[in-house]
């Protein structure tokens, strides 16, 4: 193949666009936005590196399912539960600090597999339709889980400190104080830059989690996903056990969400037992497809991009709101709005090119059909 | 029918097998809470009226389920938006200073253009997205939900029971419909023995769209309708315009949605706006699931037995747990148990698709 000189024309443009029209879309929202809220530069820089360090972990965990080619985990809020079950245990322990932070992601690996299991398990039983059926795993399990902690925990499952406890004998209360773990990581390695605490030591393990994702795809493991993501059929006569490989990239998935979250617990420093786990999905989702991923495709560049804009559209929309018609709740609504509208949007604009695409190669099959058609009724 | 007997088994089998496993023992539970609620001091009679009277306020929402399923566009997530058209025509029917039970049918009135408009660019919408409906149903009725959030604070509204008092303007989180349309279904025709109330006007007021419903499925537009659903490919052979079809579905499934809530306030007694329509489509979807319909089947049957059973559930759980071992765990069972039976109708393999 001769390499082109490729030309921009305006229709060009306009398909890049189109193609990225999310990712445009926020950069419009922010570009308004940013002046609008009247924060300050280094405010706005500080708060975005936090959020980085706080959520990339997290959304970094979806990346291995859509290569996979099931889609959006919805189901990454199993692993959010498998972690705060780790952090719930360890503060009931009384470890604190970094020692407390690790056994909480060793506490949460385990739970983190089994509930990965189950949910590959049932994703196996609804093949193309992995995106609802795993967001209702969800709900499902948010049922277990506060089955176990508001009922089985300090009854069942012994803890210790009375602090947990809710008043009636059992149950875990609806915030836990993560004081003793607080901010462990983020403060290990400790960096100022322009006023501001840089994480240092989250970033690192960032990057590790980077460069494990990068390795893995190399993998035959990596490779056979990719193989399962682009044609099930295909891959099943290729020898691949699909089924199983499915298994696993949700399984890591969960693992890595669990980790995920308890590194965006203890930059928190609170835990609000109910509730934390129940956004984190919608919100990791959102900032992914904002970076400009699809439901098939996800590339790292795409988390971090993704949360930057995502979370200065977060920060900035009560302030916007409330300097242009005086009242921050509208501010509040439409983030929740832009929320649920990226994912929206994302999710129609990748079925309109599905089909497109489907539809195209429809037409190319009825040609060729066509074709042979004819040289047989000729050789007839 | 000379060995009858000899097909009595395999027959029983079936039937089971139809019904369900997960609905025998949904059923079986509820059985064994009535059983088990005079034992520990629950009013039998009253039980059995909460049970009848939130059958009511729910079985349209149930009911809207149907076109949408039958049109092959899977379960309704989006029923959101259809409550949303509901909330539009209550809202103001009340700001037009309706009162009693003309400001009911006014809202009923009121919604029905907003419903239309909104079902029919969702038809639309779900048109393009064919296979995947479910997915981006629910998070148009997410959006659509927080899009409104914005609406209710910035829509002209001035009816002092409605708007802030404080701001005077903006719409508030609930507002109570007493004196408007609160109980105008409940209470009409309704019969009284003992402490056993049966609304009975509620009840036939469902009845009346359950019948509608049925009729109109025996329509030949209705039977299109079913053809579209189970077989696409027949459908568009013999002339049917499928598009056009499932959008009709989909406009009468949101508009059901509209009446249903209607339906639901006037028994509540308020209006919850923001976020309050959030996740009420998922009861709506358990429960016709309960009652024994699938991705791409259900009848009038399944949403009559399926609210009964779901609602029955919920009632019957917090009233007999707290008075048998002194812990509300009702939310719980309802989560694990609504959720679980929609995992379960997800993952099961579905005849007629593709």
């Amino acid at each position: 193949m001769t390499i082109k000189k490729v030309k921009i024309t305006p229709k060009k443009v306009l398909s890049y666009l189109a193609d990225n029209a999310v990712t445009v879309m926020f950069v419009i929202i922010c570009a308004f936005g940013i002046p609008l809220s009247g924060l300050s530069a280094n405010f706005l820089f500080s708060e975005i590196l936090t959020r980085l360090a706080r959520n990339s972990f997290l959304v970094l965990s979806l990346l291995i399912p859509i290569m996979a080619g099931m889609g959006l985990n919805f189901g990454m809020t199993l692993g959010a539960m498998a972690g705060e079950i780790g952090l719930i245990l360890v503060i009931d322990w009384n470890i604190i600090g970094i020692p407390g932070i690790i056994l909480a992601m060793i506490i949460s690996t385990p739970i983190s597999i089994l509930l990965g299991w189950i949910c590959g398990k049932i994703l196996n039983m609804a093949k193309g339709r992995e995106m609802v059926t795993s967001y209702i795993i969800g709900f499902f399990m948010n049922g277990i889980y506060q089955l176990i902690v508001l009922y089985a925990m300090g009854s069942l499952i012994p803890l210790a400190s009375k602090t947990l406890i809710l008043p009636r004998g059992y149950g875990v209360r609806n915030t836990v104080n993560l004081i003793t773990v607080r901010k462990v990581f983020d403060n290990l390695i400790n960096v100022r830059i322009f006023n501001t605490n840089v994480p240092v030591f989250t970033f690192i393990i960032i990057v590790f989690l980077c460069i494990f994702i990068v390795w893995f795809r190399k993998t035959k493991l990596g490779q056979d996903m990719k193989a399962v993501g682009q044609d099930l059929e295909v891959s099943k006569s290729a020898g691949i056990k699909e089924e199983r490989t499915r298994i696993i990239a949700i399984i890591i998935s969960t693992v890595f969400a669990g980790i995920g979250m308890i590194i965006y617990l203890q930059n928190m420093g609170t835990l609000n037992t109910y509730n934390s786990h129940t956004q984190i999905g919608m919100f990791s989702i959102a900032a992914l497809l904002v970076g400009g991923a699809s439901v098939n495709k996800a590339k790292i560049s795409n988390v971090f991009l993704g949360i930057i804009l995502f979370h200065i559209m977060f920060i900035v929309s009560p302030y916007a709101g409330k300097n242009l018609v005086g009242q921050a709740m509208i501010g509040e609504y439409f983030r929740v709005f832009v929320s649920y509208g990226v994912i929206t949007l994302s999710l129609v604009l990748y079925e309109l090119k599905r089909r497109r695409a489907k539809s195209r190669i429809g037409a190319q099959l009825a040609l060729d059909q066509e074709d042979e058609e004819e040289v047989k009724n000729e050789t007839e | 029918m000379i060995n009858s007997t000899n097909k009595f088994l395999p027959w029983m089998k079936e039937k089971i097998k139809a019904f369900g496993l997960p609905r025998i023992i949904i059923a079986l539970f509820l059985l064994f809470l009535f059983i088990v609620a005079p034992f520990v001091q629950v009013n039998i009679a009253q039980s059995l009226s909460d049970v009848l009277a939130r059958f009511g306020m729910n079985a349209i929402m149930v009911l809207a389920m149907v076109p949408m399923i039958h049109s092959g566009c899977g379960l309704n997530f989006g029923l959101p938006l259809g409550i949303i058209a509901g909330l539009l025509g209550g809202t103001i029917a009340i700001e037009l200073n309706f009162v009693g039970p003309a400001s009911f049918y006014m809202a009923i009135l009121l919604a029905t253009p907003f419903a239309i408009l909104f079902g029919w660019g969702y038809g639309k919408l779900l048109n393009r997205v064919k296979g995947s409906e479910m997915m981006i149903a629910t998070y148009v009725g997410f959006s659509s939900v927080a899009f409104m959030c914005i609406m209710w604070i910035i829509l002209p509204y001035h009816s002092p029971t409605m708007v802030w008092g404080f701001q005077g303007q903006g719409l508030r989180t609930t507002i109570s419909t007493e004196g408007f349309y609160l109980h105008v279904l409940n209470d009409f025709l309704s019969i009284n023995i003992g402490h056993l109330t049966i609304p009975v006007g509620m009840i036939l007021f469902f009845a009346v769209f359950a019948f509608g419903m049925w009729a109109f499925l025996h329509t030949k537009t209705g039977t299109a309708m079913t053809a579209v659903g189970s077989n696409a490919v027949f459908a568009k052979a013999s002339g049917i315009n499928i598009n056009k079809i499932r959008i009709l579905s989909v406009i009468l499934s949101t508009w059901l949605g509209a009446i249903g809530i209607l339906v639901y306030q006037q028994s509540f007694g308020f209006i919850q706006l923001y976020m309050g329509p959030f996740f009420m489509a998922l009861p709506a979807v358990s429960a016709i699931l309960i009652g024994g319909a699938s991705v791409n089947k259900a009848t009038i049957t399944n949403v009559i037995v399926g609210t009964f059973l779901f609602q029955g559930i919920l009632t019957m759980t917090p009233s007999v747990m707290n008075s048998a071992i002194q812990t509300d765990m009702s939310e719980v069972i309802r989560i694990i148990v609504s959720n679980g039976m929609i995992l379960y109708a997800l993952t099961r393999k579905t005849e007629g698709q593709n």
